[in-house]
């Protein structure tokens, strides 16, 4: 895997081994520490290991990959075949909040849940039929490249670079913070230092070798992360039921959920749709909407498809990516629903404050090291005592009841292991795993944010004339800077992140959707509407994202006519209103609170929950690009050549870029 | 390349197009709203209507992803307009 062309199309030959013994490897390793583990070594020895041993790995592929070439740097040389790249694309869209959240999430929401599994899958549909494969025939090194050349002109490319920085740096941040947690969990670090040690691990994949070191990291990434996350649900499966194909033993499962739910008098079960989460049967779609749409405009994950040899390639790709991303997203519900299956069989073998500690002593454990973790009857359950006295406080008599007990949705996956009584090995694994899926996607949206800044600020926009060693220098040294700033504002441990990761779905779906999609199926459409629409659909979501969040009062003032407020609800908004205005100065600031804070459940257009802010976006920016488009002159004939040559994948590549 | 050619793979690629939509909108949320009366049906554990969104839609995704690949190859190739 040397810098030159020639050895690198040896290597491409040679994927299937070496993955391959990677793989062989990476299981032989997991035996030697269940060995060692055995053999009583301590837990926190065998959890640097799985640590340490797969941060190497990234750190060995991303030196060896490292490369002073553009086209290397940038798309990686454009050879990497269609499997890989959909591997790769796998490990770059399953962010830690996936592989940690995700199942949490359904095991807390159960139906509602699935809006992110239908989302966050359906939309490569639209990215396979709609945007990759012509994004790929143009040839673009970043996603603003395409704009500036569709729209003529820098404006488009500006505008691009802006939506595409809202959406990925929030992102990066949450990805940082995620790796973060989890080396202070299993490495036993201080969360500052931690962050700083994810950071480490997330520059020698990318800095050196840009595209190329990130896509073969993140295919070795995927690799351990799809296996920390099957093996726990087979092992559940087979523990409950003997067979280990989780997926197709969910069903048990389930039966199991609604029968143990009727003996609690659990009213809502598992597999009621619309009730839980504030999801009603709008939201529930329109969410999925906004997620879908998102994929289809998140820059991180089109650039994935700049890399495959051809246009046919990129399509079978796109085939590829969703396959290996299944995977993963069609096992997380049987891995709630396992989960909950257990967690329903502990409660109803009569769990009370005394036995806790003998029988799940994890969540004395889970809730020491943070209080929100595990609360019990509403407080955090530390010990016997702190339980027996909360329950006391709130008149629980005898064993609990499983609404008694309430799980953080971010610790269910980490805590599974330990929940179903498997030995620290798989825990180990599992952090291993969630460190993967954090780097590989925060890897990739470091790339597409320095990218855009390198190539489409610095040399499309300031100067053309930069010689590529000094473009590759910039990008590096842009790439080093954001990621310090991103690791910056993770160490603050902001509170409104994780909530944020959902927002870069709806800000990528308004602001560049109309005008990729448009751009090739549309050839009317012309700079102005372009522009028109990418800033009305991005200042509409952005409008209301912000506004129900952090301006929720006079939004709610304002638009209170399309709220969908209860006469209580909007009782108590008065009442709370006038309890601000007259409180004593020292007071204010309380009654402010909760005043904002009621006001946000009720501030909204027609109920839609702020997450799905690309459903007002999203309509309004086809609206405005298609009726300014029509209203002013229509795309000159060379414009509509260029539209013409990017349908046909026949032909070299539109854009031509000077690679020395 | 004569200009009918294009005009025909075009409109080809357009209807291909439509139809994986269509799919798109019936698998991501047509097949859900009915999420209630099929529930009712229960097959191996699974209410159908929770299995669908669990699995049966993001199989269907996955199997729609590979056969366009497959048909939009064929057209490009019938049109003469695939790669080399």
């Amino acid at each position: 895997m040397a810098n030159t062309t020639a050895s690198g199309g040896d290597f491409t030959s040679n994927l299937g081994r070496i993955y391959g013994i990677y793989t062989g490897g990476f299981i032989a390793f997991i035996i030697l520490m269940a060995i060692l583990s055995a053999m009583g070594v301590p837990n926190r020895i065998i959890g640097y290991m799985f640590v340490g041993f797969t941060i190497a790995i990234y750190a060995v592929i991303g030196i060896l990959s490292r490369t002073m070439q553009v086209g290397e740097y940038y798309v990686a040389g454009r050879r990497v075949p269609a499997i890989y790249n959909g591997m790769a694309t796998g490990a770059d869209w399953m962010s830690g909040a996936s592989f940690v959240g995700m199942a949490g999430t359904l095991y807390l929401l159960g139906y509602n849940g699935l809006a992110f599994v239908l989302g966050w899958t359906g939309g490569y549909v639209l990215v396979a039929v709609l945007v990759a494969p012509f994004l790929r025939k143009f040839g673009a090194y970043t996603v603003p490249d395409f704009l500036s050349a569709r729209y003529g002109g820098n404006l488009a490319r500006f505008i691009g670079v802006i939506v595409l920085f809202s959406c990925s740096f929030t992102y990066v941040v949450a990805q940082i913070y995620a790796t973060g947690i989890i080396s202070a969990r299993f490495l036993g670090l201080d969360f500052n230092v931690a962050v700083y040690v994810g950071l480490a691990g997330i520059l020698v994949c990318s800095m050196l070798g840009g595209m190329r070191a990130v896509t073969w990291t993140q295919v070795a990434q995927y690799i351990v992360l799809i296996i920390a996350y099957l093996i726990p649900a087979i092992w559940m499966s087979t523990v409950k039921t003997g067979v280990p194909i989780p997926q197709l033993m969910q069903g048990q499962a389930l039966q199991g959920i609604i029968a143990l739910e009727q003996a609690q008098g659990i009213a809502v079960s598992h597999v009621t749709p619309f009730v839980t989460g504030g999801y009603d049967a709008l939201n529930y779609f329109l969410l999925i909407l906004c997620l879908m749409v998102g994929t289809a405009s998140l820059p991180h994950v089109l650039m994935r498809y700049f890399t495959t040899p051809s246009v046919r390639e990129a399509r079978v790709s796109v085939a590829w990516s969703l396959l290996f991303i299944f995977i993963l997203y069609f096992t997380a519900p049987a891995y709630a629903a396992f989960a909950k299956w257990t967690m329903l069989d502990l409660v109803a073998s009569g769990l009370t404050p005394d036995n806790i500690a003998e029988k799940a002593g994890w969540m004395f454990r889970w809730a020491a090291a943070d209080n929100a973790l595990v609360q019990i009857c509403g407080k955090a359950a530390v010990d016997a005592a702190a339980v027996a006295a909360a329950c006391a406080e709130k008149g629980v008599t005898g064993a609990l009841a499983f609404k008694d007990i309430s799980l953080n949705a971010d610790m269910i996956v980490l805590a599974t292991p330990e929940m179903a009584g498997m030995p620290y090995v798989i825990s180990g694994l599992v952090a291993a795993g969630g460190l993967a899926a954090a780097l590989s996607t925060a890897d990739g949206l470091l790339l597409a944010i320095a990218n855009a800044l390198s190539h489409d600020i610095y040399y499309k926009m300031i100067d053309q004339n930069a010689p590529t060693a000094r473009r590759l220098v910039v990008s590096r040294i842009l790439l080093v800077l954001v990621a310090i700033a991103a690791a910056y504002v993770a160490s603050t441990k902001p509170a409104d992140i994780l909530a944020m990761v959902s927002w870069a779905f709806s800000l990528a779906a308004a602001g560049l959707f109309p005008a990729l999609v448009l751009g090739v199926w549309w050839k009317r459409t012309n700079s102005t509407g372009a522009v028109a629409g990418m800033i009305a659909g991005f200042a509409v979501c952005m409008y209301y994202l912000l506004g129900t969040r952090y301006g929720a009062v006079g939004f709610y003032e304002m638009w209170s006519g399309l709220s969908t407020a209860s006469a209580e609800a909007v009782q108590k908004f008065a009442d709370l209103k006038a309890a601000w205005e007259a409180a004593a100065p020292d007071a204010k600031a309380a009654a402010w609170t909760a005043l904002d804070k009621h006001a946000q459940t009720i501030a909204s257009w027609w109920g839609v929950k702020n997450l799905s802010a690309a459903a007002f976006g999203l309509p309004v920016g086809f609206a405005v690009m298609i009726v300014v488009s029509l209203l002013t002159k229509a795309p000159s004939q060379a414009m509509q050549d260029f539209i013409e040559e990017i349908r046909i994948p026949r032909g070299k590549t539109v854009m031509e870029e000077k690679t020395a | 390349m004569a200009t009918p050619d294009r005009v025909s793979y075009w409109t080809k690629t357009r209807n291909l197009m439509i139809v994986m939509m269509a799919l798109w909108v019936f698998f991501g949320y047509v097949v859900h709203m009915f999420v209630g009366s099929l529930n009712n049906i229960v097959i191996l554990g699974f209410p159908f209507g929770y299995y669908m969104a669990a699995q049966g839609s993001l199989i269907a995704f996955v199997v729609m992803l590979f056969v366009f690949a497959g048909r939009q190859n064929a057209i490009d190739e019938e049109h003469g307009v695939a790669e080399d």
